[in-house]
Protein backbone atom coordinates (compact mmCIF):
# COMPACT_ATOMS: atom_id res chain seq x y z
CA UNK A 1 0.00 0.00 0.00
CA UNK A 2 1.37 3.37 -0.89
CA UNK A 3 2.59 5.70 1.77
CA UNK A 4 2.81 3.17 4.56
CA UNK A 5 5.73 3.64 6.89
CA UNK A 6 7.24 0.69 8.66
CA UNK A 7 8.19 1.70 12.18
CA UNK A 8 11.32 0.37 13.83
CA UNK A 9 10.42 -2.70 15.80
CA UNK A 10 10.22 -2.24 19.54
CA UNK A 11 8.53 -4.58 21.95
CA UNK A 12 8.94 -3.62 25.62
CA UNK A 13 8.11 -7.13 26.79
CA UNK A 14 8.55 -6.47 30.47
CA UNK A 15 5.72 -4.00 30.57
CA UNK A 16 3.20 -5.61 28.30
CA UNK A 17 2.07 -9.20 28.52
CA UNK A 18 3.34 -11.95 26.25
CA UNK A 19 0.06 -12.16 24.35
CA UNK A 20 0.19 -8.49 23.51
CA UNK A 21 3.79 -8.59 22.36
CA UNK A 22 3.19 -11.59 20.08
CA UNK A 23 0.15 -9.80 18.74
CA UNK A 24 2.27 -6.76 17.95
CA UNK A 25 4.84 -8.96 16.28
CA UNK A 26 2.13 -10.55 14.14
CA UNK A 27 0.78 -7.09 13.40
CA UNK A 28 4.24 -6.04 12.26
CA UNK A 29 4.38 -8.96 9.83
CA UNK A 30 0.97 -7.86 8.60
CA UNK A 31 2.21 -4.30 8.17
CA UNK A 32 5.17 -5.48 6.10
CA UNK A 33 2.78 -7.09 3.64
CA UNK A 34 1.08 -3.76 2.83
CA UNK A 35 4.15 -2.30 1.19
CA UNK A 36 4.14 -1.46 -2.46
CA UNK A 37 7.28 -3.02 -3.94
CA UNK A 38 7.34 -4.78 -7.31
CA UNK A 39 7.51 -8.09 -5.42
CA UNK A 40 4.36 -7.27 -3.45
CA UNK A 41 2.49 -6.64 -6.68
CA UNK A 42 3.17 -10.07 -8.16
CA UNK A 43 0.18 -12.43 -8.11
CA UNK A 44 0.27 -14.37 -4.80
CA UNK A 45 -0.21 -17.60 -6.73
CA UNK A 46 3.14 -17.11 -8.50
CA UNK A 47 4.97 -16.51 -5.23
CA UNK A 48 3.22 -19.41 -3.55
CA UNK A 49 4.00 -21.92 -6.33
CA UNK A 50 7.63 -20.79 -6.50
CA UNK A 51 8.13 -20.96 -2.75
CA UNK A 52 6.47 -24.37 -2.55
CA UNK A 53 8.74 -25.66 -5.30
CA UNK A 54 11.71 -24.15 -3.47
CA UNK A 55 10.82 -25.92 -0.22
CA UNK A 56 10.24 -29.25 -1.96
CA UNK A 57 13.58 -28.99 -3.77
CA UNK A 58 15.45 -28.09 -0.59
CA UNK A 59 14.06 -31.05 1.34
CA UNK A 60 14.65 -33.46 -1.55
CA UNK A 61 18.43 -33.61 -1.02
CA UNK A 62 20.18 -36.54 0.66
CA UNK A 63 20.86 -36.30 4.38
CA UNK A 64 24.58 -35.51 4.08
CA UNK A 65 24.15 -32.68 1.58
CA UNK A 66 25.49 -29.27 2.50
CA UNK A 67 27.36 -27.77 -0.41
CA UNK A 68 24.50 -28.09 -2.88
CA UNK A 69 22.13 -26.38 -0.42
CA UNK A 70 24.26 -23.26 -0.30
CA UNK A 71 23.11 -21.60 -3.57
CA UNK A 72 19.50 -21.86 -2.40
CA UNK A 73 20.14 -19.03 0.08
CA UNK A 74 19.73 -16.83 -2.96
CA UNK A 75 15.92 -17.10 -3.02
CA UNK A 76 15.05 -16.05 0.58
CA UNK A 77 17.65 -13.30 0.33
CA UNK A 78 15.96 -12.12 -2.86
CA UNK A 79 12.53 -12.12 -1.19
CA UNK A 80 13.85 -10.13 1.75
CA UNK A 81 15.65 -7.51 -0.32
CA UNK A 82 13.10 -7.14 -3.12
CA UNK A 83 10.25 -7.11 -0.59
CA UNK A 84 11.97 -4.55 1.67
CA UNK A 85 11.70 -6.84 4.67
CA UNK A 86 14.10 -6.31 7.59
CA UNK A 87 16.34 -9.40 7.66
CA UNK A 88 16.96 -8.99 11.40
CA UNK A 89 13.28 -9.44 12.15
CA UNK A 90 13.07 -12.66 10.13
CA UNK A 91 16.33 -13.97 11.64
CA UNK A 92 14.94 -13.40 15.11
CA UNK A 93 11.81 -15.36 14.20
CA UNK A 94 13.95 -18.22 12.87
CA UNK A 95 15.91 -18.26 16.13
CA UNK A 96 12.66 -18.52 18.11
CA UNK A 97 11.60 -21.70 16.33
CA UNK A 98 15.10 -23.16 15.88
CA UNK A 99 14.95 -25.33 19.05
CA UNK A 100 12.52 -27.64 17.20
CA UNK A 101 14.97 -28.34 14.39
CA UNK A 102 17.83 -28.44 16.87
CA UNK A 103 16.14 -31.20 18.88
CA UNK A 104 15.53 -33.23 15.73
CA UNK A 105 19.16 -33.15 14.66
CA UNK A 106 21.09 -32.87 17.91
CA UNK A 107 21.45 -36.62 18.51
CA UNK A 108 22.77 -37.36 15.01
CA UNK A 109 26.44 -36.75 16.02
CA UNK A 110 26.08 -39.43 18.74
CA UNK A 111 24.43 -42.09 16.63
CA UNK A 112 26.30 -41.59 13.37
CA UNK A 113 30.01 -41.42 14.17
CA UNK A 114 31.36 -42.60 10.78
CA UNK A 115 33.96 -40.11 9.66
CA UNK A 116 33.04 -39.10 6.15
CA UNK A 117 34.92 -35.82 5.74
CA UNK A 118 38.43 -34.66 6.60
CA UNK A 119 39.20 -31.00 7.16
CA UNK A 120 42.98 -30.99 7.46
CA UNK A 121 43.69 -33.52 10.19
CA UNK A 122 40.26 -33.36 11.78
CA UNK A 123 37.73 -36.00 10.84
CA UNK A 124 34.11 -34.91 10.74
CA UNK A 125 31.48 -37.58 11.37
CA UNK A 126 28.38 -38.11 9.25
CA UNK A 127 26.29 -37.18 12.29
CA UNK A 128 27.66 -33.67 12.37
CA UNK A 129 27.22 -33.27 8.62
CA UNK A 130 23.60 -34.39 8.74
CA UNK A 131 22.97 -32.15 11.75
CA UNK A 132 24.31 -29.12 9.89
CA UNK A 133 22.30 -30.16 6.83
CA UNK A 134 19.10 -30.29 8.92
CA UNK A 135 19.72 -26.85 10.42
CA UNK A 136 20.50 -25.40 7.01
CA UNK A 137 17.36 -26.82 5.46
CA UNK A 138 15.34 -25.57 8.40
CA UNK A 139 16.75 -22.04 8.05
CA UNK A 140 16.15 -22.01 4.28
CA UNK A 141 12.58 -23.26 4.37
CA UNK A 142 11.43 -21.26 7.40
CA UNK A 143 12.96 -18.01 6.18
CA UNK A 144 11.29 -18.52 2.80
CA UNK A 145 7.91 -19.22 4.37
CA UNK A 146 8.19 -16.15 6.61
CA UNK A 147 9.43 -13.93 3.79
CA UNK A 148 6.57 -15.19 1.59
CA UNK A 149 3.99 -14.18 4.19
CA UNK A 150 5.71 -10.82 4.79
CA UNK A 151 5.78 -9.94 1.09
CA UNK A 152 2.36 -11.36 0.18
CA UNK A 153 0.06 -11.10 3.20
CA UNK A 154 -1.60 -14.04 4.86
CA UNK A 155 -5.02 -13.38 3.38
CA UNK A 156 -3.59 -13.21 -0.14
CA UNK A 157 -1.95 -16.57 0.42
CA UNK A 158 -5.36 -17.93 1.44
CA UNK A 159 -6.87 -16.57 -1.79
CA UNK A 160 -3.99 -18.10 -3.73
CA UNK A 161 -4.62 -21.46 -2.07
CA UNK A 162 -8.29 -21.18 -2.97
CA UNK A 163 -7.59 -20.30 -6.59
CA UNK A 164 -5.04 -23.09 -6.88
CA UNK A 165 -7.75 -25.58 -5.99
CA UNK A 166 -7.22 -26.11 -2.25
CA UNK A 167 -10.48 -27.14 -0.55
CA UNK A 168 -12.61 -24.05 -0.06
CA UNK A 169 -13.34 -24.80 3.57
CA UNK A 170 -9.63 -24.88 4.27
CA UNK A 171 -8.95 -21.49 2.69
CA UNK A 172 -11.99 -19.91 4.36
CA UNK A 173 -11.01 -21.30 7.76
CA UNK A 174 -7.55 -19.80 7.42
CA UNK A 175 -9.02 -16.51 6.29
CA UNK A 176 -11.28 -16.28 9.34
CA UNK A 177 -8.53 -17.46 11.63
CA UNK A 178 -6.38 -14.60 10.46
CA UNK A 179 -9.16 -12.02 10.56
CA UNK A 180 -10.17 -12.85 14.12
CA UNK A 181 -6.86 -13.80 15.68
CA UNK A 182 -6.33 -10.11 16.41
CA UNK A 183 -9.76 -9.70 17.96
CA UNK A 184 -9.43 -12.91 19.98
CA UNK A 185 -5.91 -12.15 21.18
CA UNK A 186 -6.93 -8.65 22.21
CA UNK A 187 -9.83 -10.11 24.15
CA UNK A 188 -7.54 -12.64 25.83
CA UNK A 189 -5.01 -9.92 26.62
CA UNK A 190 -7.72 -7.79 28.24
CA UNK A 191 -8.84 -10.72 30.39
CA UNK A 192 -5.27 -11.49 31.45
CA UNK A 193 -4.72 -7.83 32.28
CA UNK A 194 -7.90 -7.74 34.37
CA UNK A 195 -6.74 -10.86 36.23
CA UNK A 196 -3.24 -9.50 36.81
CA UNK A 197 -4.60 -6.27 38.23
CA UNK A 198 -6.46 -8.22 40.90
CA UNK A 199 -3.73 -10.78 41.70
CA UNK A 200 -1.33 -10.06 44.51
CA UNK A 201 1.71 -11.86 45.90
CA UNK A 202 1.45 -14.53 43.25
CA UNK A 203 -2.07 -15.43 44.41
CA UNK A 204 -4.62 -15.74 41.64
CA UNK A 205 -2.07 -16.14 38.88
CA UNK A 206 -1.70 -19.90 39.05
CA UNK A 207 -2.98 -22.60 36.77
CA UNK A 208 -6.27 -22.61 38.72
CA UNK A 209 -7.48 -19.39 37.16
CA UNK A 210 -6.51 -20.51 33.67
CA UNK A 211 -9.42 -22.94 33.42
CA UNK A 212 -12.18 -20.41 33.99
CA UNK A 213 -10.27 -17.87 31.91
CA UNK A 214 -10.06 -20.17 28.91
CA UNK A 215 -13.64 -21.36 29.38
CA UNK A 216 -14.82 -17.79 29.44
CA UNK A 217 -12.83 -16.98 26.32
CA UNK A 218 -14.36 -19.98 24.54
CA UNK A 219 -17.90 -18.89 25.45
CA UNK A 220 -17.21 -15.35 24.27
CA UNK A 221 -15.79 -16.75 21.05
CA UNK A 222 -18.89 -18.86 20.44
CA UNK A 223 -21.10 -15.80 21.03
CA UNK A 224 -19.01 -13.79 18.63
CA UNK A 225 -19.11 -16.56 16.04
CA UNK A 226 -22.91 -16.51 16.25
CA UNK A 227 -23.00 -12.76 15.73
CA UNK A 228 -20.60 -12.95 12.79
CA UNK A 229 -22.63 -15.72 11.20
CA UNK A 230 -25.73 -13.58 11.59
CA UNK A 231 -23.93 -10.63 9.97
CA UNK A 232 -22.95 -12.92 7.12
CA UNK A 233 -26.40 -14.32 6.43
CA UNK A 234 -27.80 -10.78 6.59
CA UNK A 235 -25.63 -10.04 3.58
CA UNK A 236 -26.65 -13.07 1.58
CA UNK A 237 -24.08 -15.66 2.69
CA UNK A 238 -25.02 -19.08 1.32
CA UNK A 239 -21.98 -21.13 2.23
CA UNK A 240 -19.81 -19.73 -0.55
CA UNK A 241 -17.33 -16.95 0.03
CA UNK A 242 -17.03 -14.96 -3.16
CA UNK A 243 -13.97 -12.81 -3.49
CA UNK A 244 -13.12 -10.41 -6.28
CA UNK A 245 -9.87 -11.28 -7.98
CA UNK A 246 -7.53 -8.32 -7.77
CA UNK A 247 -4.53 -10.04 -9.31
CA UNK A 248 -3.82 -11.33 -12.78
CA UNK A 249 -1.48 -14.16 -13.59
CA UNK A 250 0.28 -12.48 -16.50
CA UNK A 251 3.58 -12.60 -18.34
CA UNK A 252 5.45 -11.16 -15.35
CA UNK A 253 4.19 -13.98 -13.13
CA UNK A 254 5.05 -16.56 -15.78
CA UNK A 255 8.63 -15.25 -15.91
CA UNK A 256 8.87 -15.18 -12.14
CA UNK A 257 7.74 -18.78 -11.73
CA UNK A 258 9.59 -20.28 -14.68
CA UNK A 259 12.80 -18.31 -14.00
CA UNK A 260 13.03 -19.33 -10.38
CA UNK A 261 11.99 -22.92 -10.96
CA UNK A 262 14.63 -23.41 -13.66
CA UNK A 263 17.21 -21.88 -11.33
CA UNK A 264 16.16 -24.27 -8.55
CA UNK A 265 16.46 -27.20 -10.97
CA UNK A 266 19.98 -26.08 -11.90
CA UNK A 267 20.88 -25.77 -8.20
CA UNK A 268 19.35 -29.21 -7.57
CA UNK A 269 21.29 -31.10 -10.21
CA UNK A 270 24.53 -29.12 -10.63
CA UNK A 271 26.80 -28.55 -7.67
CA UNK A 272 27.33 -24.81 -8.05
CA UNK A 273 29.35 -24.52 -4.80
CA UNK A 274 31.77 -27.17 -6.05
CA UNK A 275 32.06 -25.52 -9.47
CA UNK A 276 32.72 -22.18 -7.81
CA UNK A 277 35.32 -23.86 -5.61
CA UNK A 278 37.07 -25.41 -8.59
CA UNK A 279 36.97 -22.09 -10.40
CA UNK A 280 38.46 -20.21 -7.46
CA UNK A 281 41.14 -22.81 -6.69
CA UNK A 282 41.89 -23.10 -10.43
CA UNK A 283 42.45 -19.36 -10.59
CA UNK A 284 44.78 -19.24 -7.61
CA UNK A 285 46.62 -22.50 -7.76
CA UNK B 1 -44.67 3.26 -2.13
CA UNK B 2 -45.80 0.39 0.01
CA UNK B 3 -42.56 -1.51 -0.37
CA UNK B 4 -40.58 0.37 2.25
CA UNK B 5 -42.99 -0.01 5.13
CA UNK B 6 -42.46 -1.96 8.32
CA UNK B 7 -45.56 -3.08 10.12
CA UNK B 8 -45.85 -5.09 13.33
CA UNK B 9 -49.14 -6.32 14.73
CA UNK B 10 -49.38 -7.88 18.18
CA UNK B 11 -45.88 -9.21 17.74
CA UNK B 12 -44.79 -11.54 20.54
CA UNK B 13 -41.75 -13.68 21.04
CA UNK B 14 -40.74 -16.04 23.84
CA UNK B 15 -37.22 -17.45 23.97
CA UNK B 16 -36.85 -21.22 24.41
CA UNK B 17 -35.80 -20.61 28.03
CA UNK B 18 -39.20 -19.05 28.74
CA UNK B 19 -38.09 -15.42 28.69
CA UNK B 20 -40.97 -13.40 27.24
CA UNK B 21 -38.90 -10.81 25.40
CA UNK B 22 -41.70 -9.36 23.29
CA UNK B 23 -45.27 -9.42 24.52
CA UNK B 24 -47.40 -7.25 22.36
CA UNK B 25 -45.75 -4.94 19.89
CA UNK B 26 -47.64 -3.02 17.21
CA UNK B 27 -46.41 -0.17 15.04
CA UNK B 28 -46.42 1.02 11.46
CA UNK B 29 -43.36 2.70 9.99
CA UNK B 30 -43.90 4.21 6.56
CA UNK B 31 -41.56 5.01 3.70
CA UNK B 32 -38.70 7.38 4.50
CA UNK B 33 -39.46 7.66 8.22
CA UNK B 34 -36.71 7.73 10.82
CA UNK B 35 -37.72 5.99 14.00
CA UNK B 36 -35.78 5.55 17.22
CA UNK B 37 -36.46 2.52 19.39
CA UNK B 38 -35.46 3.37 22.94
CA UNK B 39 -35.80 1.46 26.15
CA UNK B 40 -33.91 0.20 29.17
CA UNK B 41 -31.51 -2.74 28.99
CA UNK B 42 -33.47 -5.93 28.52
CA UNK B 43 -36.61 -4.12 27.35
CA UNK B 44 -36.71 -6.15 24.14
CA UNK B 45 -35.05 -3.84 21.62
CA UNK B 46 -32.48 -6.36 20.47
CA UNK B 47 -35.08 -9.10 20.12
CA UNK B 48 -37.17 -6.76 18.01
CA UNK B 49 -34.19 -5.96 15.76
CA UNK B 50 -33.54 -9.69 15.37
CA UNK B 51 -37.03 -9.94 13.89
CA UNK B 52 -36.44 -7.12 11.44
CA UNK B 53 -33.72 -9.08 9.66
CA UNK B 54 -35.50 -12.38 9.94
CA UNK B 55 -33.10 -13.95 12.39
CA UNK B 56 -36.05 -14.61 14.66
CA UNK B 57 -39.52 -15.36 13.36
CA UNK B 58 -42.58 -14.01 15.19
CA UNK B 59 -43.86 -16.34 17.87
CA UNK B 60 -47.28 -14.73 17.72
CA UNK B 61 -48.65 -11.85 15.71
CA UNK B 62 -47.47 -10.57 12.41
CA UNK B 63 -44.57 -8.61 10.95
CA UNK B 64 -44.58 -7.20 7.45
CA UNK B 65 -41.50 -5.72 5.84
CA UNK B 66 -42.04 -4.12 2.46
CA UNK B 67 -44.35 -6.35 0.45
CA UNK B 68 -43.57 -9.49 2.40
CA UNK B 69 -44.92 -10.87 5.64
CA UNK B 70 -42.00 -12.31 7.59
CA UNK B 71 -42.03 -16.09 7.19
CA UNK B 72 -39.42 -18.74 6.63
CA UNK B 73 -40.04 -18.54 2.88
CA UNK B 74 -39.75 -14.79 2.51
CA UNK B 75 -36.75 -14.27 4.72
CA UNK B 76 -34.25 -14.09 1.82
CA UNK B 77 -36.24 -11.32 0.13
CA UNK B 78 -36.51 -9.42 3.40
CA UNK B 79 -32.78 -9.58 3.99
CA UNK B 80 -32.22 -8.01 0.60
CA UNK B 81 -34.33 -5.01 1.47
CA UNK B 82 -33.19 -4.56 5.07
CA UNK B 83 -29.64 -3.41 5.73
CA UNK B 84 -28.62 -4.27 9.27
CA UNK B 85 -25.74 -2.45 10.97
CA UNK B 86 -24.57 -4.29 14.06
CA UNK B 87 -23.51 -2.74 17.31
CA UNK B 88 -20.02 -4.16 17.18
CA UNK B 89 -18.31 -3.37 13.90
CA UNK B 90 -15.83 -6.20 14.35
CA UNK B 91 -18.72 -8.62 13.95
CA UNK B 92 -19.82 -6.95 10.77
CA UNK B 93 -16.42 -6.62 9.13
CA UNK B 94 -15.41 -10.25 8.75
CA UNK B 95 -13.50 -10.08 5.48
CA UNK B 96 -9.77 -9.37 5.36
CA UNK B 97 -9.92 -6.01 3.62
CA UNK B 98 -12.40 -3.15 3.42
CA UNK B 99 -12.87 -3.78 -0.31
CA UNK B 100 -13.75 -7.45 0.18
CA UNK B 101 -16.12 -6.57 2.98
CA UNK B 102 -18.07 -3.99 1.00
CA UNK B 103 -18.10 -6.30 -2.04
CA UNK B 104 -19.35 -9.29 -0.02
CA UNK B 105 -23.09 -8.49 -0.18
CA UNK B 106 -23.26 -7.42 -3.85
CA UNK B 107 -21.24 -10.49 -4.92
CA UNK B 108 -23.65 -12.73 -3.03
CA UNK B 109 -26.52 -11.03 -4.83
CA UNK B 110 -24.94 -12.26 -8.04
CA UNK B 111 -23.98 -8.90 -9.51
CA UNK B 112 -21.26 -8.89 -12.20
CA UNK B 113 -17.71 -7.97 -11.17
CA UNK B 114 -17.53 -4.52 -12.82
CA UNK B 115 -20.81 -3.38 -11.25
CA UNK B 116 -19.67 -4.66 -7.86
CA UNK B 117 -16.42 -2.72 -8.24
CA UNK B 118 -18.33 0.48 -9.02
CA UNK B 119 -20.71 -0.07 -6.11
CA UNK B 120 -17.86 -0.63 -3.67
CA UNK B 121 -16.19 2.62 -4.69
CA UNK B 122 -19.35 4.71 -4.75
CA UNK B 123 -20.60 3.52 -1.35
CA UNK B 124 -17.22 4.02 0.25
CA UNK B 125 -17.23 7.52 -1.18
CA UNK B 126 -20.70 8.15 0.27
CA UNK B 127 -19.52 7.28 3.78
CA UNK B 128 -16.25 9.18 3.26
CA UNK B 129 -14.06 6.10 3.48
CA UNK B 130 -12.77 5.69 -0.07
CA UNK B 131 -9.20 6.17 1.13
CA UNK B 132 -9.55 3.04 3.31
CA UNK B 133 -10.46 0.79 0.39
CA UNK B 134 -7.42 -1.49 0.51
CA UNK B 135 -6.89 -1.39 4.25
CA UNK B 136 -7.38 -4.53 6.32
CA UNK B 137 -10.49 -4.28 8.50
CA UNK B 138 -8.66 -4.95 11.74
CA UNK B 139 -6.43 -1.92 11.28
CA UNK B 140 -9.20 0.70 11.29
CA UNK B 141 -10.13 3.04 14.12
CA UNK B 142 -13.54 2.72 15.79
CA UNK B 143 -15.04 5.54 13.72
CA UNK B 144 -13.60 4.19 10.48
CA UNK B 145 -14.92 0.72 11.28
CA UNK B 146 -18.41 2.12 11.83
CA UNK B 147 -18.36 4.02 8.52
CA UNK B 148 -17.19 0.93 6.65
CA UNK B 149 -19.78 -1.24 8.43
CA UNK B 150 -22.46 1.12 7.12
CA UNK B 151 -20.93 0.95 3.64
CA UNK B 152 -21.11 -2.86 3.70
CA UNK B 153 -24.91 -2.70 3.91
CA UNK B 154 -25.34 0.39 1.72
CA UNK B 155 -23.59 -1.42 -1.13
CA UNK B 156 -26.55 -3.81 -1.23
CA UNK B 157 -28.88 -0.84 -1.89
CA UNK B 158 -31.29 -1.64 0.95
CA UNK B 159 -34.65 0.14 1.27
CA UNK B 160 -34.61 0.06 5.05
CA UNK B 161 -31.62 0.66 7.32
CA UNK B 162 -31.72 -0.95 10.74
CA UNK B 163 -29.04 0.09 13.19
CA UNK B 164 -28.17 -1.13 16.64
CA UNK B 165 -26.49 1.57 18.75
CA UNK B 166 -24.74 3.26 15.82
CA UNK B 167 -23.05 5.87 18.01
CA UNK B 168 -21.70 3.59 20.73
CA UNK B 169 -17.95 3.74 21.41
CA UNK B 170 -17.39 6.68 19.09
CA UNK B 171 -15.54 9.84 20.05
CA UNK B 172 -17.68 13.00 19.96
CA UNK B 173 -16.42 14.13 16.56
CA UNK B 174 -16.84 10.72 14.95
CA UNK B 175 -20.31 10.58 16.51
CA UNK B 176 -21.23 13.94 15.02
CA UNK B 177 -19.89 12.91 11.60
CA UNK B 178 -21.94 9.73 11.74
CA UNK B 179 -25.09 11.65 12.65
CA UNK B 180 -24.57 14.00 9.71
CA UNK B 181 -23.97 11.02 7.42
CA UNK B 182 -27.12 9.24 8.56
CA UNK B 183 -29.09 12.47 8.18
CA UNK B 184 -28.14 12.57 4.51
CA UNK B 185 -29.67 9.13 3.81
CA UNK B 186 -33.16 8.99 2.40
CA UNK B 187 -33.80 5.41 3.51
CA UNK B 188 -36.35 4.34 6.05
CA UNK B 189 -34.26 4.27 9.21
CA UNK B 190 -34.86 2.25 12.35
CA UNK B 191 -32.37 2.96 15.10
CA UNK B 192 -32.19 1.20 18.46
CA UNK B 193 -30.23 3.38 20.85
CA UNK B 194 -29.54 4.74 24.31
CA UNK B 195 -28.11 7.93 22.79
CA UNK B 196 -31.26 10.03 23.14
CA UNK B 197 -29.59 13.18 21.85
CA UNK B 198 -28.82 11.37 18.63
CA UNK B 199 -32.40 10.10 18.52
CA UNK B 200 -33.52 13.72 18.78
CA UNK B 201 -31.18 14.76 15.97
CA UNK B 202 -32.01 11.96 13.57
CA UNK B 203 -35.48 10.66 14.25
CA UNK B 204 -38.70 12.60 14.09
CA UNK B 205 -40.44 9.67 15.78
CA UNK B 206 -39.59 7.67 18.89
CA UNK B 207 -41.04 4.41 20.15
CA UNK B 208 -40.35 3.46 23.76
CA UNK B 209 -40.20 -0.25 24.45
CA UNK B 210 -40.82 -1.29 28.04
CA UNK B 211 -40.88 -4.93 29.15
CA UNK B 212 -41.64 -6.19 25.68
CA UNK B 213 -44.43 -3.76 24.96
CA UNK B 214 -44.77 -0.39 23.30
CA UNK B 215 -44.93 2.15 26.14
CA UNK B 216 -45.13 5.21 23.92
CA UNK B 217 -45.09 6.05 20.24
CA UNK B 218 -45.02 9.61 18.98
CA UNK B 219 -42.99 12.63 18.02
CA UNK B 220 -39.48 12.47 19.47
CA UNK B 221 -39.65 16.02 20.69
CA UNK B 222 -42.72 15.24 22.80
CA UNK B 223 -41.70 11.82 24.07
CA UNK B 224 -38.11 12.70 24.94
CA UNK B 225 -39.32 15.73 26.88
CA UNK B 226 -41.80 13.76 28.99
CA UNK B 227 -39.95 13.29 32.25
CA UNK B 228 -42.40 10.96 33.98
CA UNK B 229 -42.79 8.72 30.93
CA UNK B 230 -39.02 8.46 30.52
CA UNK B 231 -38.47 7.82 34.20
CA UNK B 232 -41.04 4.99 34.21
CA UNK B 233 -39.06 3.39 31.39
CA UNK B 234 -35.70 3.73 33.19
CA UNK B 235 -34.66 6.52 30.84
CA UNK B 236 -33.67 10.15 31.25
CA UNK B 237 -34.25 13.24 29.20
CA UNK B 238 -31.67 13.89 26.49
CA UNK B 239 -28.81 16.04 27.82
CA UNK B 240 -29.90 19.09 25.87
CA UNK B 241 -33.29 18.98 27.59
CA UNK B 242 -31.64 18.87 31.00
CA UNK B 243 -30.71 22.01 32.89
CA UNK B 244 -27.38 23.78 32.72
CA UNK B 245 -24.98 22.03 35.16
CA UNK B 246 -23.69 25.39 36.44
CA UNK B 247 -26.75 27.58 36.82
CA UNK B 248 -29.42 24.87 36.67
CA UNK B 249 -31.49 26.88 34.21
Amino acid sequence: MAGITIPAIYFPEIIISKIESSLQSLGYMDLLSYQDTALHKIDPRAKFITSLFFILTVVSFGKYEISMLMPFVFYPVFLLTAGNIPAGYILKKILYVSPFAFMIGVFNPFFDQNVILHLGNTGISGGWISFISIMLRFALTVSTALALIACTGFNNICFALNRLGAPKIFAVQLLFLYRYIFVLAEEAARMVRARNLRSFNGKGKGIKTYGPLLGNLLLRTINRAERIHLAMICRGFDGNIRIMNKYKFGLRELFFVSGWISLFLIFRFINISQLAGILVTGLFI
Amino acid sequence: MSHHIVQAENLAYTYPDGNKALKNISFLITHGESVAFVGANGAGKSTLLMHLNGHLLPGKGFLRIGDFPLTRETVQNIRRSVGMVFQESDDQLFMPTVYDDVAFGPLNMGLPADIVDGKVKSTLETVGALHLINRPSHRLSGGEKRSVAIATVLSMSPDILVMDEPTSNLDPKARRRLIELLKSFKHTKIIATHDLDMALDLCERTIIIREGEVAADGRSIDILNNKSLLSESNLEKPLRFQGCPVCGA
